[in-house]
């Protein structure tokens, strides 16, 4: 049987992006804010595009902040992508603190004006690499192809994970290093946009859906 | 380390990829779709598609182009033009789009700019600003430069970011289509005034034209249209002469050929890096 890819639509992301990233690679996704979809999916992606106090009010409205929750404590895989990633932490500081889903332990916060004596633009915008952290992983999907490649990112905030364990990939924006990729078991988050960052990004839906 | 982006830009007309001189003087040269997908396989680091006479009619055209761009190229689209209620950022970005351009609706009310990017995050807001100079300073134009406003660029670009701007495009009019190279001037002066992104767009030539304008590292993407257009043309053209207006005769008899030295983004790409510029 197919398996049931589930997109989270709670009115925030590039829905349509993600969802054509997704038939790219074979699979058919559902767009869905529905509890038992959700909860009865085989794989499901939170996307995100935005200001992370909208995006935790929207979940929450819509009831899902729980439902999230408990998919992810069955441990089957989830994809937070951008924003999506940013809302898996424990807080953000991201117009005063706000509290987010806590799947994952660490906090969002906004990159520095000035690093190293160099001014750095904000948002950063564009295509960077993402290197592997440096002892191996302990085989994970990703672990064959995250390295050294060249991903898009949009965004103003980066996250700061409380265990290194957790830390998938880094990328430099400049000189300022920040962690890029984000796993804890079967849950995973990006802070790139694979759907946007070509063939290779394309490679990584294809990975995380055939977990 | 910093990459730079670069980013073929699209003018649209109905349902053609056109181009012309100073924003001015139109010509078809084909099918949008086509141009993209072959900018996406040659490594684009973005597209931006802009209705050009969408401020003019009051409308965008540019839905079902995205649409279909948006299934096979996955790079972020920007679109512009014509742009002016949240409704149309939100068709836009239902469309495929990643981000859009505005600039009509955020000189007659700035304030757009900042429900747009509360609404939609500032990273999906892009300004586009339209530069032409008189006397010593520049001004603001609307309407795909036709209609002057009376703002100040560097002032204007300092304020949109302000107001929640994520990036600017910036387009010299004086220098758009001729291919005699970048205003460095007018770039400069805006580039020392934000601290938000700058594209910069109006005036490639060359491949030593865009290698000048990203050393000097204030501009941070470039938008490049006539010079990557007349060499792409080459390639795309038996496929096009079915379909386009005419017109391609007149751009590949040599006339509006006279400043430019076309290239395509792989050559663009292996220059920048031997010239330690770095990319994706």
């Amino acid at each position: 049987m197919k398996k049931s890819v589930v997109i989270i639509d709670y009115g925030l992301g590039n829905i349509y992006s993600i969802d054509q990233a997704c038939r790219h690679v074979g699979y058919t996704p559902i767009l869905t804010s529905d509890k038992d979809e959700i909860l009865g999916a085989d794989s499901v992606i939170l996307p995100g595009v935005g200001a992370f106090p909208v995006a935790m009010e929207r979940l929450k409205s819509k009831g899902l902040t729980e439902v999230v929750k408990t998919y992810a404590a069955q441990e089957k895989p989830l994809m937070g992508v951008c924003l999506g990633m940013q809302l898996l932490l424990n807080t953000s500081e991201e117009f005063g603190e706000c509290e987010g889903l806590g799947i994952i332990e660490g906090n969002v916060k906004r990159f520095p004006k000035v690093w190293k004596d160099n001014k750095l633009k904000i948002p950063h915008i564009g295509w960077n690499k993402i290197f592997t952290r440096q002892e191996p992983l302990a085989g994970g999907p990703f672990d064959d192809i995250l390295n050294d490649l060249f991903m898009y990112f949009v965004h103003s905030y980066y996250v700061e994970t409380d265990s290194e364990e957790n830390v998938l990939t880094y990328t430099y924006y400049e000189d300022f290093k920040f962690c890029s990729a984000i796993q804890k078991k079967n849950i995973f988050g990006f802070q790139f946009h694979p759907e946007k960052s070509g063939e290779q990004g394309l490679s990584l839906y294809e990975k995380f859906l055939s977990i | 380390m910093k990459t730079v982006r670069i980013i073929p830009r699209l003018d649209i007309k109905g349902p053609n990829l056109v181009k012309g001189i100073h924003l001015e003087g139109l010509r078809v040269l084909g099918r949008p779709a086509d141009f993209a997908q072959y900018y996406y396989n040659q490594g684009a680091d973005e597209i931006v598609f802009m209705d050009v006479v969408a401020s003019l009619y009051e409308r965008n055209g540019l839905q079902e182009i995205v649409k279909e761009t948006a299934k096979s190229i996955f790079i972020p689209i920007t679109v512009g033009g014509g742009i002016r209620t949240l409704q149309d950022i939100t068709t836009m970005l239902k469309a495929g789009a990643d981000k859009v351009s505005i600039n009509t609706a955020a000189i007659k009310n700035p304030q757009f700019i900042k429900e747009a990017s509360r609404e939609f995050g500032s990273s999906t807001i892009v300004v586009a600003i339209e530069a032409i100079k008189d006397g010593d300073q520049y001004f603001a134009f609307t309407d795909n430069g036709r209609e002057y406003t009376g703002v100040e660029v560097v002032e204007w670009a300092k304020k949109v970011e302000d107001l929640g701007a994520g990036e600017i495009i910036l387009t010299s009019v004086d220098y758009e289509g001729t291919g005699k190279g970048f205003d460095q001037r007018l770039i400069q002066q805006v580039a020392d005034g934000i601290s938000i992104p700058l594209i910069v767009h109006g005036g490639a030539g060359s491949i030593e034209d865009v290698e000048n304008l990203l050393f000097n590292g204030s501009t941070d993407a470039v938008c490049l249209a006539s010079v990557l257009h007349y060499d792409a043309i080459k390639h795309l053209r038996s496929d096009m002469n079915d379909r386009a207006e005419g017109n391609i005769d007149f751009l590949l008899s040599g006339r509006s050929f006279m400043k430019f030295k076309p290239f395509n983004l792989v050559e663009l790409k292996e220059h920048l890096h031997t010239n330690n510029i770095y990319c994706r």
